[in-house]
């Protein structure tokens, strides 16, 4: 099985006309995913790729019943279509775009509470569930149905933990690219809930990195709530430290935000913690066969 | 404190000098102390016949700790400010900041001198955590606020503030309160914090940091020093700010890199990365480091990379002539292996690259990639996964 996003899952493009919009917009249909609709202002009225365009998402959504939306508009540009997907009632909105202002996503998370509408990004890959539909830019000949969740600040380090799920001879159900931005949508928490309902799912693999501390909130949530084997990889361990941006931001970090110190945080609370990035093949198979 | 980083724990926020950030304070009404800029030491007793005589002289450098390196001094006379200025400029300023090698100084900042009845703290960041921007203040200003955080975490008030409506004048005289500000210094204090916000917001930045915040004797309440950093996401919509940038506070290789939209960092080590992706490449330097190697700097050519942009990626990457050896370990989705591969073998031969290189593809059309870089003709190591690429640079380079 999956979560959030199936083969079911009706989708709108915002900026399918533009060459990012078009160039992935077409791999998600050759994907399968079902793209039902796009968005670009004052284009309203044309088709493209095969599916109509409308000039805001209210009427993408209200003419194709769109659920979902797949966000390709640029930085100064996405803060505001998140907020128009949001306000149109969709459930699941990926926002791809990188470089959206803090500022700008601060407001998007205040404007986004109380409104049933999952955010995934923005600075993602996306989200796919093989084998029925995607939402993104991944690549998706890498990736296999299966039953090992995925969830990652990380693009390419997620294609890398994907590969190696692959090769040990298991697919997953569904990854998810939370992006690497400070303040994004959905985080580990939400997304290891909905895993845990998920019957398809028998493991979770977290993919995380140096700064914030998203894996220290995921931590406690495992050991409280997560029955299901977590295997978790922290890149960045090696990395030298900052500069400090300021003394005001060391405060507010109070020694959190290094790898070890994360890494530490999910041994215990019993996720099987990979050391180097090529053994989390490895230790997925051990939380499987070993039990967790 | 609660435990939330605020950024990432590599600085990619853009920095500013001093005087810079306090033009930028001045515009939007925040109190800073008159001063004018001098880039020499006759510009300085200009500047302080003018504003003087009293008046302090300060290093401008991208870094903190000038003052206990000599980079901030007081001068009586306008003759003293400009000996202290033919003594600070064209100096190499070393600070517990700046590295052992220094920076080098190129102008002084010549303020007015003031009396000084009190010294504060106030600082806005975004908290990651809470998803929103917070001030400090603290009645502890002058030295370094982790100390304060670490002994006396009491006297550090917060307030954060509420993306929807911004700072709400009750917090700002909330704050002003709990710093013991009466009378003019008081009113004075409400309006500077939220002047401050509005800088912070008004600008995107990530940080403002006034430490310390003064108020005079005579009640006036400025900026004695501000630091702010931006928000590198939204300097396209700040051009004046981006005029700001001073390029010879920033390693070469780096500002070549940046022309290139690559993300480039120089390390210590000798054995030069090309990665696409930040995490990715972070875990390459992480697997390198395993193996026994070490990175001589992070290098993430991004997903929208183009041919000639890996062209130059890579020439920047062997121009560093700490390197000995390069590992590119790319893992193709929009970036197309063919395509990485063309770009350096290009920049290789073009360069006549002797130094080893091993090269890990994955991902979009690998095998039309792994058959270029067979028919380079090139001495070019393939490798399949990251922890085969990693160990064969490791020994190539030993």
């Amino acid at each position: 099985m999956s979560i959030l996003l199936d083969e079911g899952t009706r989708v709108v493009v915002l900026g399918i006309t533009g060459s990012e919009g078009t160039f992935h917009a077409r791999k998600m249909i050759e994907y399968g995913t079902r793209v039902v609709a796009g968005m670009t202002p004052g284009k309203g009225g044309t088709t493209h790729l095969g599916v109509p365009v409308f000039n805001t998402v209210a009427e993408a959504a209200a003419a194709e019943g769109a659920g979902a939306a797949a966000i390709f508009v640029p930085p100064f540009a996405a803060a505001d279509a998140i907020m128009e997907c949001a306000d149109a009632g969709l459930g699941l909105v990926v926002c791809i775009t990188e470089g959206i202002p803090t500022l700008d996503m601060l407001k998007v998370k205040t404007y986004l509470r109380g409104k049933p509408v999952a955010l995934i990004g923005p600075n993602t890959p996306g989200i796919i569930s093989p084998g029925k539909a995607k939402i993104g830019i991944m690549p998706g000949h890498i990736h296999r149905a299966g039953t090992i969740g995925i969830i990652s600040r990380s693009g390419t380090l997620t294609y890398e933990a994907v590969q190696q799920v692959s090769q040990q001879g298991y697919g997953q159900s569904t990854a998810v690219g939370i992006g690497g931005d400070p303040i994004v949508g959905l985080k580990y928490i939400e997304l290891l809930e909905l895993f845990k309902k998920d019957p398809g799912t028998e493991a979770v693999i977290l993919i995380g990195e140096i700064g914030g501390t998203a894996e220290d909130e995921a931590a406690s949530y495992i050991q409280a709530s997560f029955p299901k084997p977590v295997v978790g990889f922290i890149a960045g361990q090696t990395a030298p430290p900052g500069r400090r941006m300021g003394h005001a931001g060391a405060i507010i970090a109070g020694g959190k935000g290094t790898a070890q110190e994360k890494m530490d945080a999910l041994r215990a609370a019993g996720v099987r913690v990979a050391v180097s990035p090529a053994d989390i093949g490895a230790r997925l198979r051990e939380a499987l066969t070993r039990g967790a | 404190m609660p435990g939330v980083f605020m950024g990432e724990e590599r600085e990619t926020a853009m920095k500013i000098h001093e005087f810079q950030g306090k033009q930028i304070l001045a515009k939007f009404g925040v109190r800073v102390p008159r001063g004018e800029v001098a880039e020499t030491p006759a510009e300085a007793r200009a500047i302080a016949d003018r504003i003087g005589p009293r008046v302090v002289v300060k290093a401008q450098i991208h870094a903190g700790g000038r003052g206990k390196g000599g980079g901030v001094k007081l001068a009586a006379t306008p003759a003293e400010a400009e000996a202290l200025a033919a003594k600070m400029i064209g100096m190499r300023l070393v600070t517990h900041q700046t590295g052992p090698d220094g920076k080098r100084v190129k102008r002084v900042l010549v303020e007015e001198a003031l009396d000084i009845a009190r010294e504060l703290y106030l600082g806005i960041v975004i908290d990651r955590a809470r998803e929103a921007a917070v001030l400090m203040a603290s009645t502890e200003g002058g030295v370094e606020i982790e100390k304060v955080a670490a002994e006396k975490p009491g006297l550090i008030f917060k307030e954060y503030v509420d993306p929807a409506v911004g700072l709400l004048s009750f917090q700002a005289r909330k704050l002003a309160f709990r710093l013991g500000l009466e009378g003019e210094a008081h009113k004075q204090g409400q309006k500077f914090i939220g002047s401050l916000f509005r800088a912070f917001e008004g600008t995107d930045a990530s940080l403002a940091e006034i430490n310390p915040l003064l108020v005079t004797k005579q009640g006036d309440v400025l900026a004695l020093d501000a630091k702010m950093t931006f928000d590198d996401n939204a300097l396209g919509r700040h051009p004046d700010i981006q005029a700001m940038r001073d390029l010879d506070e920033e390693s070469p290789l780096e500002v070549e890199a940046s022309k290139y939209n690559l993300n480039y960092i120089k390390l210590d080590g000798d054995i030069g990365c090309m990665v696409n992706g930040a995490g990715l490449a972070m875990a390459t330097m992480d697997i390198i480091k395993y193996a026994g190697g070490m990175p001589a700097n992070f290098l993430d050519v991004g997903g929208g990379v183009t041919e000639e942009a890996v062209t130059n990626a890579f020439r920047i990457l062997v121009s560093d002539p700490d390197v000995k050896g390069a590992l590119i370990n790319i893992f193709g989705g929009i970036v197309r292996c063919d395509m990485i591969a063309s770009g350096v073998v290009k920049s290789a031969r073009a360069l006549g690259t002797k130094i080893p290189v091993v090269i890990r593809l994955e991902g979009t059309n690998v095998d039309l990639g792994k058959k270029i870089l067979a028919e380079s003709g090139l001495a070019f190591s393939s490798a399949d996964g990251m922890k085969e690429a990693a160990e064969r640079i490791v020994a190539l380079v030993k």
